[in-house]
């Protein structure tokens, strides 16, 4: 266990624990608005101060944990499903499929995504589903690019030569002989991509097309922190705080995974 | 060099197909077509909207043609007119939102490149040691830290708190008044804060790439050869190393367009600069189809002329590019 991954685990493993037991861990109802405390600086009673509706903003950013890392998990799930599909089918087959899905890829690759995402978001309507979907559907370019790659050169390996000769069936052998071997790269994009998912929700949530109010989001608490920047700093910053940690976490954990497959 | 850019060009064909493709697919999830409920929510999107957005895409037509309308309009920079009040054509709209745009883009690209250059030279130069250290410390909070919020944090210290700097818009209220130096000066002032942002998000992910650029470079035989003739630093630096660790990180910087890009829809609306990343997001906002889509088919193809450039920066830099497509182009 290098130092990497163990700082990563923490990390990612404390705002999981946020995100799971918020109700229990926050002090407050994170909806209760109280007219006489509006706008109060962080005090013993809210540690990280009163938003516009008098909200409990330390309980607003822990329920907050629950969108991000929600969000951040599914949008990654879909990306790598379609990254992996994508990747070893090109590696796989070769030829014809190889050169059409690479192509596509550089295609996609070239988008600016968060353009498409806003989009995409701006046909639909603002939804946390909408923007899981749009966040998975526009990030497996790069997974699908390293499952490719490793494909391939699994692909010319002895164990999947002999389990070809013994006739097994194409689908077998990807699911049970190359998809195996293929789990820790996967593994490493994966935990850098939560990373980047939490970032892009935040932003999304933040432009006001991510998750809704009520519900409450490290990005839409940023939002009142940006309109209210002249005389209230704890809306801006204890949610950011929460992002940057969040994010480092993945970050750290992904950077551990690499070095430990090494 | 030509036989090389030419090929280069002719490969864009159909990276532009694809573009415009899957820019015609997001069309299609707009109300008027598959999901028309949707639209009745929307204000802007009266009858008559509904009308022109349907002809303007042909949305009545089978899917081909459809897209051949629709490419043919494009290709003539034809994105139809705005559903804003306004209702003047998008790329009128889009065009003189696109120079600050391209500007500010273009110059943080550049800065990228530079301290991204010494940053990660430097750190893999005395690999180890505690400058390197620090960046490497540096270049993992870059990566977490939403730029967005660097840009709130940035706005409440500078303009806040201290008051030294201007948080919003381009120019002073009172910018047609000053002399030419005040001028200059108004615009650097208000320009210090975005290009500090779009900088610091770019920087974390190019100095980490030239840091591993350089170091491997180093370990290169080549390297050693030259330290055991007896070559200097200096000379081993910039004359051996330098030139063969910045090849790989001209590609990367044409990759980071998209990026950049993007990310000016969240620096211009935060700090209200008139560019096309603000235009997105307020037409996004409006509900502006035509406008939202013209734009990003823009973006789109400035990505594709931004790995252009950049494929045409590396052929420059190194012959081996040159001499290798021009030769199979021959063949």
């Amino acid at each position: 266990m290098n130092r990497l991954l163990l700082s990563g685990i923490i990390f990612v493993g404390f705002f999981m624990i946020l995100a799971i037991f918020a109700p229990l861990i926050a002090p407050t109802d994170p909806f209760l608005m109280q007219y006489d405390k509006v706008f109060l600086p962080p005090s013993p009673e809210f540690p990280m101060g009163t938003d516009e509706l008098g909200r409990d903003v330390f309980s607003r950013v822990i329920y907050g944990t629950r969108v991000s890392m929600f969000v951040g998990i599914v949008a990654v799930v879909i990306s790598i499903v379609i990254g992996t599909a994508v990747g070893v089918a090109a590696g796989y087959y070769g030829g014809i499929v190889d050169t059409v899905l690479m192509r596509f890829t550089d295609i996609m690759l070239c988008f600016p995504t968060f353009f498409l995402i806003l989009a995409v978001v701006a046909f639909l309507n603002p939804s946390l589903m909408n923007v899981m979907a749009v966040i998975g559907i526009t990030g497996w370019m790069g997974v699908a690019r390293l499952v490719r790659a490793e494909s391939l050169s699994l692909k010319s390996r002895d164990f999947i030569t002999a389990a070809r000769i013994s006739g097994l069936s194409a689908p077998r052998i990807l699911f049970k002989h190359l998809l195996p071997n293929v789990v820790s790269v996967i593994s490493v994009s994966a935990t850098l991509g939560v990373a980047g998912a939490i970032l892009t929700e935040s932003a999304l949530s933040f432009l006001g097309l991510g998750a809704q109010p009520p519900t409450p989001s490290w990005g839409n608490i940023l939002t009142a922190g940006k309109d209210n920047i002249l005389f209230a700093w704890w809306l801006s910053f204890f949610p950011g705080i929460a992002i940057l940690i969040t994010v480092l976490g993945f970050n750290l954990l992904g950077e551990g995974l690499r070095e430990r497959t090494r | 060099m030509a036989v090389y850019i030419l090929k280069r060009l002719l490969g864009l064909i159909p990276l532009f197909f694809g573009i415009t493709l899957i820019c015609f697919f997001v069309i299609r999830l707009a109300p008027g077509s598959p999901v028309d409920a949707e639209g009745a929510m929307n204000p802007n999107f009266t009858d008559n909207a509904r009308q022109k957005f349907i002809a303007l895409y042909g949305l009545d037509k089978p899917l081909h043609t459809q897209y051949i309308l629709w490419l043919k309009k494009v290709v003539r920079l034809d994105f139809g007119t705005s559903f804003s009040r306004d209702a003047r054509p998008v790329w009128d709209k889009i065009k003189e939102r696109l120079p600050v745009t391209i500007q500010i883009n273009a110059a943080a690209l550049i800065l990228i490149f530079i301290i991204s250059t010494v940053l990660g030279v430097v750190s893999a130069w005395y690999k180890g040691s505690a400058f390197d250290r620090t960046v490497t410390v540096l270049v993992f909070i870059g990566f977490a830290i939403p730029t967005f919020w660097l840009a709130l944090i940035c706005m409440y210290i500078f303009g806040v708190v201290w008051g030294v700097l201007p948080i919003s818009g381009l120019t002073s209220w009172n910018y047609q008044d000053l002399s030419v130096w005040g001028k200059f000066t108004d615009l650097a002032k208000h320009m210090v804060l975005p290009m500090f942002v779009t900088v610091a998000g770019g920087l974390a992910g190019m100095s980490r790439f030239m840091r591993g650029s350089m170091a491997e470079v180093l370990a290169k035989d080549y390297i050693t050869a030259a330290k055991s003739r007896g070559l200097t630093n200096k000379t081993i630096l910039f004359r051996h190393a330098l030139k063969n660790a910045l090849l790989p990180a001209v590609t990367l910087l044409g990759l980071s367009v998209p990026g950049l890009i993007g990310g000016a829809v969240i620096f211009e609306s935060i700090f209200t600069i008139p560019g096309m990343g603000q235009l997105f997001y307020q037409s996004v906002n409006m509900r502006d189809y035509p406008t939202v889509m013209g734009i990003l088919v823009i973006g789109a193809i400035l990505t594709l002329l931004g790995n252009l450039l950049a494929d045409i920066l590396y052929a420059v830099v190194d012959p081996r590019i040159r001499y290798a497509q021009a030769s199979k182009g021959e063949e």
